[in-house]
This record gives C-alpha cells, sequence and structure tokens, in this order.
C-alpha cells in the first residue's frame, strides 16, 4: 500500500518536474490536438510546446521539407489569431504555400537578417514576447551558449522555438529539447495511380531530453500526419508507361 | 512708432520652378491653370516678362506668337504655401510675418531693424539672402502697410521716412493702393492717373462715387486708418534640450539625461495626442564635435519605455571623449496616436503592442525594408501571387488559394536547367541542376500559367511538379511552346 503512494507521488513529481523543464503540460491543461505519431516519444505524451527544437538538413530539399515539417507542426498548435515570426537569413519562403501546411500565411511576420549576430539578437528578442504562439529561425551555427539563452528565454514566456540549422559545420550539442531531421520520402500512391502524391516526409528524432530517440515515415496530407505502415511499393513511372 | 516692411516676389512661382529644375532658369516658361475650358497663365518667368507675356492671358494666344514657350501646369495654392515657408523663414528677422497673397510678405519691423544696422541695411540683408536662394524682391520699409506695399510694388524708395508717406505715393498710379479692378477702371476713365489727382478730394465725394475702398485704402496708406497684419504661427518643433552643469563622459550619464528629455517630450505627446514615428538624439561634445543617434517606429507611439529600449541599442555608438555638454532630443515626424491603431490584430489589444514593440526593435537593427508581411494578390503568375502588407497590419482582402500546389521554396529568379523531355508534350525524364542530374520518378502537370496581357508580354508558362527518386520534389517549368524552335526549361522551386 505505501509503495503504491510512493510510486503516485513520485510520478506527479515527475509530472511537476518535466512542466517546469518545459516538457509536458500540468493536468488541466489542454495539449495540442493532431500530433499524434510524435507524441510517444516525449515523456508523458505531450508534445513539447513552450521550448526550443532543433531542425538539421543538409541539401535545400530536405531543407524545404524541414521547412514543411515545421510549418505543419506549428499549424498544429497555433490558435485563432496567434502570430507567428519567420526569422530568415536571405532564403525565399514562399508564402503562398504554407496554407497548405494548416498555417495562416498572413499571421507570419517574415524578418530577414543577414548578419548571423543580429540573428541571434533578433531570435532571442522574439521568443522572449509572449505575444507570439512560435518563432521559427533558420541560422547556419547553433552553439551551446546560444542555445542555452534561447531555453532560458522560453521558459519564462512560452513561446515555442523552431530553430533550422541548414548545413552546419558540426552537430554540436546543444541544450534544445529536441533535435529532428526530416527528409523527403517518394510518395505513395494507391492503385498506381499517375502522378505525384502527398508530401511524405522520413521524420527522424536524433536526440529527445527525457525521450526515446524514434524515427516514423509520415505522409502530410488533408491538414493532418499521417504514419505510413505500410512499406514502399515501386510502381512504374510515368514515363515507363508511357515508353511501354 | 510701428514700421513694415513690404517685400514683394514679382517671380514667386516661376522662380520657385525654376529652383526645383535648375534648366528652367534659362528658359522663357509660363505656368498655366485650366480655366473655364481654356489654359490661362497664372505665371510668368522673368524671361518670359520680357516678351511682354503677362499672368492672364490664354496660353494659346502666347504659344502663337512665340512658338517655343515651355508651359508647367501650376498648381492652386502653391503660392500660399510657398509664401507661408518663406515667412516662416522671415521669423529669423521679426517676430511677426504675415503672407499677403497673392505674390508678398509683410514683415511687422518695428524695433528690429537696429539690430541689422539700420533699415537700408536689414532690407539688404533680406533682400541679398533670397537673391541667393534665387528670388527676386523688392522690399520697402513705412509707417504703414499701405505705404509699404505702393514703395515696394510702384515707388522707387527703399524706405519711407517716418510720416513722409503722403510724399512717398503721391506721385504713384492709383494701382499701387491695392484697389479692385473696377474701381482702378473707373479712375482711369476719369483720367485721375495719379494718387496725388485724388487724394486731397473729400472723403464723402470720393466714397460717394467710388465706393467705401477708395477712401479706406487711402487712409491705410496714410495712416489714418488701422490696418492689421495676421501673423503666421510657425509650429514649434517637437524637440527637448538639456543642458549639462558638467560634460558628461558616461554610458550612465548619457542613460539619464535622454530619459529626461524623453519624459518631457512624451508629456508634451501625450497633451496633443500624439506618437513620435522618427526620433533624432544629438549630443554636443565638448570639442564642438555633434553626435546623433537615430531611430523610428512602425506605428506612432509615445511610451516612454518602449521609445528609450530603441535608442538603448545605439547608445554605445556615441563617443563622448572628453563628454558632453547638452543633449537634444528631436521629433522630426510626428503622428496621432488613434486607438484603432492597437486593434491591428484579432487577438487581445496588449498582444498587439507587445509585437509591434518587438518590430521596432527588430526595426532598429535590421531596417523596416526587412520587415515584411505578405497577403494574397489575385494574380495566377506565381512571383505576382503575393504582396507585401503596406502597412504591415494590412488585413487581406482575399482568401489564400490552396487549389493548386506551390513550392515552399520559390527561387526569386528562375534558374535555367538542362533537361530530357519526350517530346512534344511530356515532363522531363532527367534534369540537370547546379551540375547535379536528377532522375524524376514521378511527375504531375502541366499547369499552364499564361502572362497576364495586361501586365507584362512574354511567353506562357507550363509547370510540371516533379519528384526525384529520393522523393525531393521541384517545380520546373518550360517557358513556351515546343513549335518556337528549342523551348527553355527552368527550376522555380522546391516542394515541402
Amino acid at each position: 500500500m505505501q509503495a503504491e503512494e510512493k510510486r503516485i507521488t513520485a510520478k506527479a513529481l515527475q509530472a511537476k518536474i518535466n512542466a517546469m523543464q518545459g516538457l509536458g503540460k500540468l493536468s488541466g491543461e489542454p495539449a495540442a490536438l493532431g500530433l499524434a505519431p510524435f507524441t510517444d516519444a516525449f515523456p508523458g505524451r505531450v508534445f513539447p510546446t513552450g521550448v526550443i527544437h532543433e531542425f538539421i538538413s543538409y541539401e535545400p530539399a530536405d531543407a524545404a521539407s524541414t521547412s514543411g515539417f515545421m510549418t505543419a507542426l506549428t499549424g498544429k498548435f497555433i490558435k485563432d489569431g496567434g502570430l507567428c515570426l519567420w526569422v530568415g537569413n536571405g532564403r525565399k519562403v514562399f508564402p503562398a504555400a504554407l496554407k497548405h501546411f494548416g498555417l495562416q500565411p498572413d499571421r507570419i511576420v517574415f524578418i530577414n537578417a543577414t548578419k548571423f549576430k543580429d540573428a541571434l539578437w533578433i531570435i532571442e528578442e522574439a521568443l522572449k514576447c509572449e505575444a507570439l504562439t512560435a518563432v521559427i529561425s533558420e541560422t547556419r551555427e547553433l552553439g551551446f551558449t546560444e542555445s542555452r539563452r534561447f531555453q532560458l528565454a522560453v521558459e519564462r514566456s512560452g513561446v515555442t522555438g523552431f530553430v533550422h540549422r541548414f548545413c552546419p559545420r558540426t552537430e554540436n550539442a546543444t541544450a534544445c529539447t529536441a533535435r529532428w531531421k526530416i527528409t523527403p520520402l517518394p510518395s505513395a500512391i494507391d492503385d498506381g495511380l499517375p502522378g505525384v502524391g502527398h508530401s511524405s516526409w522520413n521524420v527522424e528524432l536524433l536526440k529527445v531530453k527525457n525521450g526515446r530517440p524514434v524515427s516514423w515515415q509520415v505522409s502530410f496530407s488533408g491538414g493532418s500526419f499521417h504514419e505510413r505502415r505500410e512499406r514502399q511499393i515501386t510502381i512504374p513511372s510515368n514515363h515507363q508507361r508511357n515508353a511501354v | 512708432m510701428p514700421r513694415y516692411a513690404s517685400i514683394w516676389f514679382p517671380y514667386l512661382l516661376t522662380e520657385y520652378a525654376a529652383r526645383k529644375s535648375p534648366q528652367l532658369r534659362e528658359t522663357a516658361f509660363v505656368m498655366a491653370s485650366p480655366q473655364r475650358g481654356r489654359m490661362v497663365i497664372d505665371a510668368v518667368s522673368a524671361m518670359a516678362a520680357q516678351k511682354d507675356i503677362r499672368p492672364g492671358m490664354v496660353l494659346a494666344d502666347c504659344k502663337a506668337i512665340f512658338p517655343e514657350l515651355e508651359v508647367i501646369k501650376s498648381e492652386p495654392g502653391q503660392a500660399e504655401k510657398l509664401l507661408n515657408a518663406l515667412a516662416e523663414w522671415c521669423i529669423g528677422y521679426t517676430p511677426l510675418a504675415a503672407i499677403d497673397l497673392p505674390d508678398g510678405l509683410i514683415l511687422d519691423s518695428s524695433g528690429c531693424a537696429h539690430l541689422w544696422g539700420g533699415e537700408i541695411q536689414y532690407l539688404e540683408s533680406i533682400r541679398s539672402r533670397l537673391n541667393a536662394y534665387g528670388y527676386t524682391v523688392k522690399t520697402a520699409i513705412a509707417d504703414t502697410i499701405g505705404a509699404a506695399w505702393a514703395a515696394a510694388r510702384y515707388g522707387n524708395l527703399e524706405t519711407v521716412q517716418p510720416g513722409m508717406q503722403r510724399e512717398a505715393i503721391k506721385g504713384l498710379p492709383p494701382a499701387a493702393l491695392r484697389l479692385e479692378p473696377e474701381v482702378l477702371a473707373k479712375l482711369k476713365k476719369l483720367g485721375l492717373q495719379r494718387i496725388e489727382s485724388f487724394m486731397d478730394m473729400p472723403r464723402t465725394a470720393l466714397r460717394r462715387r467710388f465706393g467705401p475702398s477708395l477712401s479706406l485704402r487711402l487712409g491705410q496708406a496714410l495712416g489714418h486708418e488701422i490696418e492689421m497684419i495676421v501673423p503666421i504661427k510657425p509650429v514649434e518643433p517637437y524637440q527637448e534640450r538639456l543642458c549639462s552643469m558638467e560634460p558628461i563622459a558616461t554610458a550612465v550619464g548619457i542613460t539619464i539625461a535622454l530619459k529626461q528629455l524623453l519624459e518631457s517630450l512624451c508629456n508634451r505627446f501625450e497633451a496633443e495626442g500624439l506618437g513620435l514615428r522618427s526620433g533624432i538624439f544629438r549630443a554636443y561634445r565638448v570639442d564642438g564635435d555633434i553626435q546623433q543617434i537615430e531611430i523610428g517606429t512602425s506605428q506612432s507611439s509615445r511610451n516612454e519605455t518602449h521609445l528609450f529600449k530603441l535608442f538603448e541599442h545605439k547608445i554605445a555608438t556615441l563617443e563622448p571623449a572628453l563628454g558632453f555638454e547638452m543633449f537634444v532630443l528631436e521629433a522630426p515626424k510626428t503622428e496621432p496616436v488613434t486607438e484603432e491603431q492597437s486593434a491591428i490584430w484579432t487577438a487581445s489589444g496588449q498582444n498587439d503592442k507587445k509585437v509591434a514593440e518587438l518590430l521596432d526593435r527588430v526595426a532598429v537593427k535590421t531596417g523596416t525594408h526587412n520587415i515584411m508581411r505578405y497577403l494574397p494578390a489575385e494574380h495566377y503568375w506565381p512571383e505576382h501571387s503575393i504582396k507585401q502588407a503596406v502597412p504591415l497590419w494590412e488585413k487581406p482582402t482575399t482568401a489564400w488559394r490552396t487549389d493548386w500546389p506551390r513550392p515552399i521554396y520559390l527561387l526569386e529568379k528562375p534558374e535555367a536547367v538542362e533537361v530530357t523531355a519526350v517530346l512534344p508534350d511530356y515532363p522531363p525524364m532527367l534534369f540537370r541542376y547546379k551540375g547535379k542530374l536528377y532522375t524524376i520518378a514521378k511527375s504531375d502537370g502541366p499547369e499552364r500559367i499564361e502572362q497576364e496581357w495586361w501586365l507584362a508580354d512574354g511567353l506562357y508558362r507550363d509547370y510540371y511538379c516533379v519528384e526525384d527518386e529520393s522523393g525531393a520534389r521541384y517545380w520546373l517549368f518550360r517557358s513556351g511552346p515546343y513549335d518556337a524552335g528549342q523551348p527553355k526549361w527552368f527550376i522555380h522551386g522546391f516542394f515541402a
């Protein structure tokens, strides 16, 4: 009996600690819906918002997939009238495409920061601003100190930060809660129909605080994530069939 | 005894136009505006005046006589605006300056002229400085406004000695009395060519014959009737200054000075319902050097802490050396603060303000042109399908389209790729971009997007959404049809 009580107390305390670290939510706070496949990897089975997520990509196509994935995630937990900041470094995001991933493009303010130092300053200031829902940023490098500062900023403000690192020199240790790598997957089409299917990604969760690294194969269609369980079926391409 | 100076600009508008575009200086040109269905000349330049072209003539007649005549369209109300600016400039010579439409200024120079060493030097100083700006002026000083006006335009006396206005205007034509054209025509008909021929007639006779204006104007010129001027009120600049007893050389000291200045400026804004849009903080160094830092805001603001934060990052760029002895805070651009402005977003007003203030701070770092928000534009051409929100908080009027796939990264300029495609209309099988070969596994398309002929000419584009073997997706297009030789292929974007 006593052991049971102890176990419950420990569990409650752990949840409290997680909430303080930005992982998980205290009971009573509503969690974002629609992030089903990814929640399992995180402690408390809650997708952590109000923390820093780090994304790494090396190819332009991977970068595009990563941006799409970040947009889709943000679209899941942004509230009506929520605001987003997109701090870029010259790469041209096409706002008209963001609507496909469930984010209203006119709710995003784009900031172009060409200097690395300025970008860091802007990201930190933005993360401190409680009025924002999410800050999506693109930088090449992110040191431990900077990531720590970001983490401290979001712990007070509750803003969710996404840091997209394109072609970083090293995958150094950071204080971010999770590190992701998104790569495109060949889209699956039912019944061997011609054409291009929905966006599909190989989502690798490389690092996660107090959780377990996993990878998923997901596709994004109809405004939600779908885990792909079936193996990729190779279908003859358009040309091959045309050529026959 | 009051003394009035009258300044006459015979070529006010044309000289202003020549000041704006110096190539006009050596040409005969006129300014004209449409009146009753024809172009009538409003102002002539000095060169045109030599050709006997006068204001009030019909432009077509003048063009017939003098075909090389250049014409500029005149704007209504420009003379008044210009005179107001000139009157403000004249505040340096007298505290009371008034405009005298259509082409003059009246200065109340009582007790001012001796500061320049006398009335002749006073007028000389005004004249030479205005001449340096490119204005031809005639000036005169007299006891009354009427006499000064007459002497400046028709007389040859620069200064009419006190009490001598009767002698000064005696020999001048009646037009020097600022009379209506009807009265002037009547006087001419009666052969009264000079003021002296009727100035001693009984007032009652004059009034009966010519109406009240002649005797009034005559009385004003001679000083029997009182005439008032309405001096202009220059806008007090939004400027605060702070002198320090000891030179200030520390950042803390500068911060305190800036906070004090901001407080007094914001109090003034509060009283007038205004807010700051741009601000300049100047620091005057002991050795005469002046340093300044500037800020701008996206919405007008009178929040001291916010404005201080904007300045704060730049304080480090000031170099005090031996110290600053004076600080000046100026707001060259102000705007009324409206309640509407605070409710830009549908979320609570408190949030809007926080975001607006954050963006102001960001603008200090990167400049406002690096902060963008986009709205949908009703165009199919991808480059035109979005537009920047100006101002930043503009609301979208149309919905975003999702019926066609659009890439998440759009290249600013489409880049040429080498392509292998089955003729004539199939999507490509391979393409080479930046030296790398991509084999295409799946494709969708074409989506034909035509140029909007009312905006631009050019070839249409056939867009294909293609996926390579690894699953990466690209947006390619062929520019134009096959039958016009070898069509060019381009890559325009990356899909997520």
